[in-house]
């Protein structure tokens, strides 16, 4: 079981190279992770020896391919306590939420509905919910938060009526770094008969996800995240509420039979699953569940949130920073006084620093904390004290440039 | 055992030059204009800049400019200098130096460039930005928008 930070750090080629002549000091994990040697391998080997597609031919890179993706499917089953049937195979986690909106939300929520999303989300968890509401005549809620970025659980509850479908949530914020009491709100929302969908696409590389003890009723992640490659996501659905779901897309893979006229479609996950899939892909998430597998989580974990807290403390002690809210893991989003965050990415990315800046696609969550864009530091297992020291050094060039 | 080396130093690759920082921190015909002839709004949906170009046009030269630009120093600084240089210029005249500031962003590094760029010259560094280049370009396009139509 590795539990040594510095040994996780050489699992992944990419922070071996240096960037501008500096360290690569990679503090951009939210957007997407590195890659470790695990998966780059895995995927290699598809390309190498196992190149057929899935669930067809009977030869044998077919048949390899096959068992290779079959069991990536188990493994992810696995890591969020759910079954395999219940793991629908997406390319990210804006497919997964798609594939909710366009086919339970076009068959479950209609004139007069409402759907409610927080005032934390990201993009692709409120997109969808508005394109569905405006198509089937229905109102969108939007549950507030206080100023640290926390859902106001009884504004939320107030929200709710039987008129609420259902309730779409991020478990872990992906600009205020919050972690959302999705238990709690899955009880309101159930003792409503509205169904509760959790994007996961920060917490699932950070927290123990169990689906069952969250209580959600779909469940929505990117294996790019999760230091898989990218084209990769998953939708966990209750197999009950998949079971009763029509198709969204279709084509091959997704039937049992087909006349001209006709076809009949498969079982869940392979109704939502048309065509050719991301087999490399899928196959490398298997190969990266499988390399979280064989380290120490809970060390990783708490090496994580040493370095947050450390990372927190830090930029909030910086002159002219401030945080966006009180980040309880994973990332920390702020802003310099007088230099735009852009401004301050490029600055830093000079001294082999790389953060995000901008929106973080949550547009309307910077309005409501009072700022156009943002700078975001973001951490992984693979980060370390010299990353956050790269950082604060570097600010210290962006106040020099912007007096 | 050798320290890794710094890019070596040469003012002109540098990205946050003195022109820009200053016409960052204080934009010259900033605001809006009280009777527009010509104006245009043009937002980089990337990352969320936006310039307003606001120009009055008589007998086909532009007797007066305003940009009201939000956004990083790069797009604020672009926009500011060009409403400085264009001013009194005719519209046909601002298209060329639009057509050649263009031409001179999208350019290689190291590539030569001619003098009429007057103080656009301090973007030289935006060239190694593929990023930040249209950061530079968004105040012209915005003005070039501005002269297609009238209010």
């Amino acid at each position: 079981m590795g539990s040594d930070p510095a040994a996780w750090r050489r699992d992944f080629p990419a922070l071996e190279q240096a960037v501008h002549g500096r360290r690569l000091a990679y503090l951009d994990s939210a957007s997407t992770s590195l890659k470790p040697r695990a998966v780059i391998d895995a995927v290699v080997r598809v390309f190498t020896h196992q190149a057929g597609n899935v669930h067809r031919g009977v030869h044998a890179l077919s048949e390899a391919a096959t068992e290779a993706y079959d069991a990536a499917r188990d493994a992810i089953a696995r890591f969020i306590g759910g079954r395999p049937d219940e793991i629908v195979l997406t390319s990210g986690t804006t497919a997964a939420l798609n594939l909710v909106a366009h086919s339970w939300g076009r068959a479950n929520v209609g004139p007069g509905d409402a759907v409610i999303a927080t005032a934390l989300e990201h993009h692709s968890n409120l997109v969808p919910w508005q394109a569905l509401c405006a198509e089937r005549g229905a109102a969108l809620r939007i549950a507030p938060i206080d100023d640290r970025g926390r859902i106001d659980l009884a504004a939320l509850a107030g929200l709710i009526d039987d008129r609420v479908r259902l309730v779409a949530v991020s478990q872990l914020s992906n600009v205020v770094g919050t972690i959302a009491p999705v238990a709690e709100i899955a009880a309101l929302a159930h003792a409503a008969g509205a169904i509760v969908v959790v994007d996961g696409a920060q917490a699932i590389a950070h927290l123990a996800v169990d689906v069952a003890a969250l209580g959600c009723d779909f469940y929505a992640f990117s294996g790019h995240k999760l230091f898989a490659p990218t084209g990769t996501g998953v939708l966990w659905g209750r197999r009950a509420l998949l079971a009763a779901m029509p198709a969204w897309q279709t084509g091959g893979e997704m039937v049992a039979s087909v006349d001209y006229d006709r076809a009949r479609l498969r079982e869940p996950p392979h109704r939502f699953e048309a065509g050719t899939p991301n087999i490399a892909g899928v196959i490398g998430l298997g190969a990266a569940i499988g390399y979280l597998e064989s380290i120490d989580r809970a060390a990783a974990a708490r090496h994580e949130a040493r370095l947050h807290a450390r990372l927190r403390d830090a930029l909030a002690a910086e002159p002219r920073v401030r945080v966006l809210g009180a980040p309880d893991a994973a990332v920390v989003a702020f802003t310099v006084d007088r230099a735009h965050p852009h401004d301050v990415a490029t600055i830093v990315d000079r001294e082999g620093v790389a953060i995000r800046s901008g929106h973080h696609c949550a547009e309307p969550l910077h309005h409501r904390l009072g700022a156009d864009a943002s700078a975001r530091a973001s951490l992984a297992l693979y980060n370390d004290d010299a990353d956050i020291a790269a950082l604060i050094g570097a600010l210290a060039r962006v106040r020099e440039i912007f007096r | 055992m050798t320290e890794p080396t710094r890019d070596p130093p040469d003012d002109r690759d540098e990205l946050y030059q003195a022109t820009i920082v200053d016409h960052d921190r204080a934009p010259r015909n900033a605001g809006a204009l009280a009777e527009p002839t010509h104006q245009a709004t043009l937002d980089n949906p990337l990352c969320g800049d936006v310039v307003t170009v606001h120009a009055r046009v008589v007998d086909g030269a532009i007797r007066d400019i305003a940009c009201d630009a939000r956004g990083c120093a790069l797009s604020r600084a672009a926009a500011s200098i060009m409403s400085t240089m264009v001013r009194d210029r005719t519209a046909e005249a601002a298209r060329r130096l639009a057509a050649a500031f263009e031409q001179f962003v999208q350019a290689a590094p190291e590539a030569e460039y001619a003098d009429e760029l007057g103080e656009l010259r301090a973007f030289a560094g935006v060239r190694r930005f593929r990023s930040r280049r249209v950061c530079a370009t968004l105040g012209f396009r915005a003005l070039l928008r501005a002269l297609e139509a009238a209010t």
